[in-house]
């Protein structure tokens, strides 16, 4: 009983700050995550935003376009679930 | 080990902006973020120049703003999206000329985070509410109200949160006053993270979804979501609701939703819209890798009846676009091409008639509008046209040419160094102070700059005089006159007097005594002139008549002689050489009386001040005068004690001259100016004291050396200003800006005599005389304190690599991703297999300066080797790569083996792609200098397997960092020779510093390797690494064992390797003991200390270890890349380490920054700050009130002078700025 409560106390916590892993995380999930985080980060820091776009010869515009479409799925679709 | 960080141009990139009345009046003003600070800039209507009011430090990194007015309310507030997990709103405050935070509420955590809101703000339109959104997921509504006594309140927050939802835009929706509606562009990614085959991503829909506020039920929910085009980017207001005012509908609301290549409009309950972006024609574009047009910037300008838009492209086309409504519906949305500008992350409409592009990078532009395209022949396209208003199917895309500006034109331009790609500091000119040279920009617009400190002087007239002159004069011959009529030049054995009108003429009639040279001139009451000469003092009526005062006659028959003399509208002074004082002052019938007693002060008088008269005043109750005997005394001009001494201050050597002016300044006295006692001595020093309007005690001396020669001051009226200029062997100002006082160099000419100077053509003036000619200038720009000489540059430049030889040339390589060169241009042109007519070139013969390069897709690469001059501002020689090669990185590298003749290498790939990072080739071009370094001429060049990012001279030979690669190469007849190599770096070599056999590299991503060169194996050998990984972008060596890094992620750190290892290291002949040791945590068997680390906000460019003043310590100079130029000063006593340490301590809690990031937090935001103290933040203790200051300096055992003086002598003693 006590374990379920932890349970979904712990489910709750997740769902309220994405991004946080878990024990049982895969490597899609964490990479993923990892890809999120630092797509948004790049958009957040306006000198890194500029970084990226001097580098590439895009506008800024640009830049933080395709990075919020990668957001979407930045590393490919997931893996096939295991049955067990 | 500590540092101190002082910021000597803050960063220009500007990050935001909006237009608002912030002021609370009429006038219009536009607020920018800029880095991590906030400007307001208020834009003169009349003369279209842009004047900066306020600028202020926010301490974070400041990511959205935007502006709201309560229904009703005449005044715009201002809100703060940043990376305090905090929104805070802020009123400008007119009185303090400040940002006043008038609401702060937390939200979540600190930094830029994905889930942490701060990215996008929206506000409703009639302003009752603020949306602030996260990148995913968060959003949160605030209601904004007044309470009872008028006051702006806001509410808690209200979650509007969609999971696993990514947001790209936000905006208001317009709807009059029904309930707040807030439209956000979103794509849910749940689906996709949950489906392997990859479907689930194909069909992910961008969604359109309306969140309304409820204001009766204090509730936020989701009214209505569309799916819209995948592609789609930005979201832009569409203004509605019913106009009580006008009895009609201000527009149909909705928004504008703008994807790659359409903008459609929608609304709920609305039939969509779409029109397509014209395109630029280009007939070379590869059509299978093109992409479609993005909308960057966009801005609604709502007139009386009628609206419309200006959306900027990424190419920079500005279209402007129209909705045709009757009531609420819709009935044609139109485009039509207006102009072109540089591309803007903002752009603003004032009502007077401008525009205010806020370009991404490089300068910022103002333009005026002349028409608003209404009356030109260029095509408009409509929605209508298309069937089913062009939502059906995707309408075709339109073709224009873009043209040169038709419908603006510009009046102002900010410059800014916005980005700094490289710098070096060098001293071609063999100034006092270094130069700095950097390239900035990007694309056509990109420019060498030579930076040097000073204030820039614009000469407007230069003429010869028949003598040498030893004073200058101009005057007003009534005190209401506008202009100055009269200028007087004295001369040994005469003076002359010339009259200002159409041409300058001299005057026969003026009533000044000619056959004598003149000690003063002064326009005196209302309408009269005065003339002091060594024998005496004319008063020179308005109807000419003369009234003179003889200087009396010794007991031998022998006059005596003026020596020393000042002068106010009302007061006159004048020294005798018996050691005399005389003093007149005006009474109410405008006649000069001689106050009966003379002073006599026991050594010969050098010099005299007083001050202005103050505006309705009788007289200034003080006077200075400086004596032979290195003194000078305060004597008081008051009727109760008039001619009575009041003080006396020692100096170390006899004065040359005094200048008593009032100036503001707040760091002493917020409200009032402040009397300022300014002495210049012999030796060339100048000494700043404060008079004390009470006592008249003269405080807080500030000393500082000038130049060579004595010291001579003038007062003098800059940007309507009292400033004082300070004339030695180089010419200075001291004036106060934005209300604080600044010491700076004039970039001219040395000066021997200057005055003000005000004609119609030149109200704000100076004349001076230089020599025998006379010139007439004056000083533009008092907020930039850096002079820029500029040169234009192709393409983006990526590394600037200088002579040591000869300083005053550059070697810079350019490279531009995505554009055309002209040799690939010119391919595909003869690929069309016709001639092209002159109406089908379409883009191919615009100037890339003004539209930009030919866009072509990834992978194509633009680039040069230029050649500079920077004392001549000129390009010496210029070299366009060929085949798709692009050049990354340049040295500069005597060879040994070419008699230590210096070559230029240059670091190149083909074919390169940014990401992944892959090229097709990559190679060392060797140059040999020609024509004394002015010219290059290829020796050879040779393959490598990876990009070369970093090259350096080495012992007469070239190290390269190729990829993981540190490879020693030798010069050879048709290649270079490879001597010895490493391969075990992490990821690639950025950056390569040396000393004797110790070389460091700076890694990509895993910090600074040190590597021993073991000459007789033949060894490159890394026996120390750094323990945190660390995206290097730049680092130098300070001595043998210490090295300063930058990275990319805005961190300044230094690192010492252990004095042990270092020496082992050195002992170890061949470098076998070192290569067998065991690795230590998976890297290098030794690691480096941190010793400090600093978050610097912005990706540090370039690092150099530099003395910035003649005779100065060596401080680290860092630029960053929005163009930020700061100095690191080392500490040499532990007793101002903790004064300062303290005082910061301080200050953090005092000084609540104004978007409410904690300071310590915000400077340790990656790596816990350690060893730095922030000078920026130290020197806002002048800008608290009187009571804090005192109570801080108590708590450091000193008075708040000592404290600001010590700030202000760090900043001098050791940058001169």
């Amino acid at each position: 009983m006590a374990a379920d409560l932890r349970q979904s106390q712990l489910e709750h916590l997740h769902s309220r700050y994405v991004g946080t892993i878990h024990p049982d995380i895969n490597k899609y999930d964490w990479l993923t995550n990892q890809h999120r985080d630092t797509s948004a980060s790049i958009i957040g820091h306006p000198p890194l935003h500029s970084y990226m776009a001097l580098a590439d010869g895009e506008s800024k515009a640009r830049v933080k376009f395709e990075l919020c479409e990668r957001m979407l799925q930045p590393c490919g679709p997931p893996p096939e679930k295991e049955e067990d | 080990m500590h540092l101190y960080n002082l910021t000597l141009q803050p960063s220009s990139n500007v990050i935001a902006s909006v237009v608002g009345q912030f002021s609370g009046v009429k006038q219009q003003e536009i607020v920018l973020a800029k880095g991590g600070r906030i400007e307001l800039l208020r834009p003169d209507t009349q003369t279209g120049k842009i004047v900066t009011v306020l600028t202020q430090e926010a301490f974070g990194v400041i990511r959205s703003l935007t502006s709201f007015r309560l229904t009703g309310g005449t005044k715009d507030y201002l809100i703060v999206g940043s990376d305090s997990g905090r929104i805070v709103i802020l009123e400008y405050v007119t009185k303090t000329n400040t940002f006043f935070k008038l609401h702060q509420e937390t939200f979540g955590r600190s930094g830029s985070r994905r889930i942490v809101p701060g990215q996008y703000l929206a506000s409703d339109p009639k302003g009752r509410a603020v949306l602030i959104g996260a990148v995913e997921k968060s959003k949160l509504v605030y209601i904004l109200n007044r309470d009872a006594a008028a006051n702006l309140t806001i509410s808690s927050p209200l979650e509007a949160h969609r999971p696993n939802g990514i947001i790209h835009s936000i905006v208001g929706v317009d709807v009059g006053f029904e309930n707040p509606l807030f439209a956000s562009l979103e794509v849910d990614y749940s689906e996709s993270d949950q489906d392997p085959t990859g479907e689930a991503f194909e069909k992910a829909e961008k969604a359109l979804t309306y969140y309304e506020l409820d204001l009766g039920l204090n509730h936020v929910v989701r009214r209505w979501s569309e799916p819209v085009d995948p592609r789609s980017n930005l979201l832009i207001q569409v203004p509605g609701g019913y106009n009580q005012n006008t009895e009609r509908w201000d527009g149909p609301s909705g928004v504008l939703v703008c994807s790659e290549d359409y903008i459609t409009y929608k609304h709920q309950g609305q039939n969509e819209h779409r029109v397509p972006i014209p395109r630029r024609l280009n007939p070379i574009e590869n059509e299978n890798e093109r992409r479609g047009t993005l909308i960057v910037a966009s801005v609604l300008h709502k007139m009386k009846n009628a609206f419309f838009f200006l959306v900027q492209t990424e190419d920079g086309d500005l279209f402007k676009i129209t909705i045709d409504h009757e009531e609420e519906d819709v009935k044609a949305v139109k485009i039509k091409y207006f102009d072109t500008v540089p591309v803007a992350t903002g752009l603003n409409i004032l009502r007077a008639g401008f525009l205010f592009v806020a370009s991404e990078f490089g300068s910022q532009y103002l333009y005026s509008f002349q028409k608003l395209g209404d009356d030109d022949d260029l095509p408009e396209y409509s929605s209508q046209d298309y069937p089913g208003n062009g939502a059906e199917e995707l309408p075709e895309l339109p073709f224009f040419t873009p043209r040169p500006l038709e419908n603006l034109i510009q009046v102002d331009e900010m410059v800014s160094l916005d980005p700094i790609l490289d710098a070096k500091v060098l001293n071609p000119l063999g100034a006092d102070s270094p130069q700095i040279f950097t390239v900035c920009g990007r694309g056509a617009r990109s420019t060498f700059r030579m930076l040097r400190h000073g204030l820039e002087v614009q000469e407007a007239v230069s003429s010869d005089l028949p003598g040498v002159p030893n004073a200058v004069w101009t005057t007003r011959l009534r005190k209401e006159d506008e202009f100055d009529s009269y200028i007087i030049l004295s001369f040994v054995n005469g003076t002359l007097v010339l009259s200002i009108g159409e041409t300058i003429e001299e005057v026969s009639d003026s009533g000044f005594l000619t056959s004598s040279p003149t000690l003063a001139v002064q326009q005196l009451g209302h309408d009269a002139l005065l003339q002091v000469h060594p024998l005496g003092v004319r008063h020179i009526l308005a109807d000419k008549m003369v009234n003179e005062w003889a200087t009396p006659t010794l007991p031998n028959g022998e006059p005596t002689t003026i020596v020393a003399t000042t002068s106010n509208e009302r007061q006159v002074v004048v020294a005798l050489s018996s050691n005399e004082i005389v003093y007149f002052e005006l009474d109410m019938d405008g006649q000069l009386n001689e106050y009966q007693e003379r002073k006599g002060m026991g050594a010969r008088v050098l010099t005299m001040s007083m001050a202005e008269c103050p505006e309705g005043r009788q007289r200034t109750p003080y006077l200075a005068v400086g004596c032979e005997d290195s003194t000078v005394r305060i004597i008081s001009l008051d009727p109760d004690s008039t001619l009575a001494s009041i003080s006396i201050q020692a100096l170390t050597a006899s004065p040359s001259s005094i200048c008593v002016a009032e100036m503001n300044d707040v760091t002493i006295d917020r409200n009032h100016p402040t009397l300022f006692v300014n002495i210049g001595l012999q030796n060339g020093v100048l000494l700043r004291t404060v008079l004390d309007p009470i006592s008249g005690q003269l405080t807080d001396t500030r000393t500082r050396f000038l130049g060579s020669k004595p010291v001579r001051l003038v007062r003098v009226k800059v940007q309507g200003q009292s400033s004082v200029l300070a004339l030695s062997s180089r010419s200075w100002l001291s004036y106060a800006y934005q209300s604080r006082m600044h010491f700076t160099p004039l970039i001219f000419e040395t000066l021997d005599h200057a005055w003000t100077f005000s004609a119609e053509l030149c109200p704000e003036g100076l004349i001076g005389v230089i020599g025998s000619s006379l010139r007439i200038f004056t000083i533009p720009f008092l907020g930039t304190k850096l002079k820029h000489d500029t040169i234009p540059l192709s393409y983006t430049p990526r590394c600037l690599a200088s002579n040591p030889d000869k300083p005053n040339l550059a070697y810079i390589v350019e490279s531009e991703h995505r554009t055309l060169s002209p040799e690939a241009k010119t391919k595909r042109l003869s690929e069309l297999g016709r001639e092209l007519k002159p109406h089908e070139r379409g883009v191919l013969d615009l100037d890339p300066a003004e539209f930009g390069f030919v866009r072509a897709e990834a992978g194509q690469w633009s680039s040069c080797v230029r050649v500079v001059d920077g004392v001549a501002s000129q390009t010496t020689f210029r070299l366009e790569l060929e085949g798709n090669e692009a050049a990354f990185t340049a040295s500069i590298v005597p060879f040994s083996a070419a008699n230590d003749e210096p070559h230029l290498v240059v670091g190149s790939a083909v074919d390169t792609y940014i990401s992944p990072k892959a090229c097709k080739a990559a190679y060392i071009s060797v140059f040999k200098l020609t024509g004394g370094g002015r010219g290059l001429e290829l020796v050879h060049k040779t393959e490598v397997e990876d990009v070369p990012l970093a090259l350096k001279p080495f012992q007469g030979k070239l190290l390269a960092g190729i990829g993981k690669t540190l490879r020693l190469y030798d010069l050879g007849k048709k290649k270079l020779l490879r001597k010895c190599e490493n391969k075990n770096f992490p990821t690639a070599i950025v950056s390569l510093s040396s000393q004797g056999t110790r070389i460091v590299v700076g890694d990509m991503q895993e910090s600074i390797l040190f590597v021993t060169y073991k000459p007789n194996e033949g060894r490159l050998i890394i026996f120390a690494d750094d323990i945190l990984p660390k995206w290097t972008t730049c680092a130098i060596m300070l001595d043998y064992e210490t090295v300063a890094v930058g990275d990319k992620f805005g961190n300044l750190s230094v690192l010492r390797l252990d004095a042990a290892v270092s020496k082992s290291v050195e002992e170890d002949p061949t470098g076998l003991t070192i290569l067998h040791e065991k690795p230590y945590l998976m890297g290098a068997p030794n690691k480096l200390n941190q010793l400090a680390h600093y978050f610097v906000g912005d990706v540090v460019t370039s690092l150099s270890k530099v003395s910035l003043v003649a005779g100065g310590r060596e401080v680290v100079m860092y630029t960053g890349l929005s163009g930020t130029v700061g100095t690191l000063i080392p500490f040499v006593s532990k007793e101002d380490v903790d004064t300062l340490s303290t005082l910061e301590m301080h200050l953090r809690q005092e000084n609540d920054s104004i978007v409410g990031r904690d300071h310590l937090a915000f400077r340790g935001s990656y790596v816990p700050v350690k060893s730095v103290i922030d000078g920026d933040l130290c020197e806002t203790f002048g800008l608290l009130t009187q009571q804090k200051q005192a109570s801080i300096a108590d708590e450091l055992d000193r008075k708040p002078s000592e404290v600001n003086k010590k700030l202000a002598q760090l900043r001098e003693a050791n940058t001169g700025f």
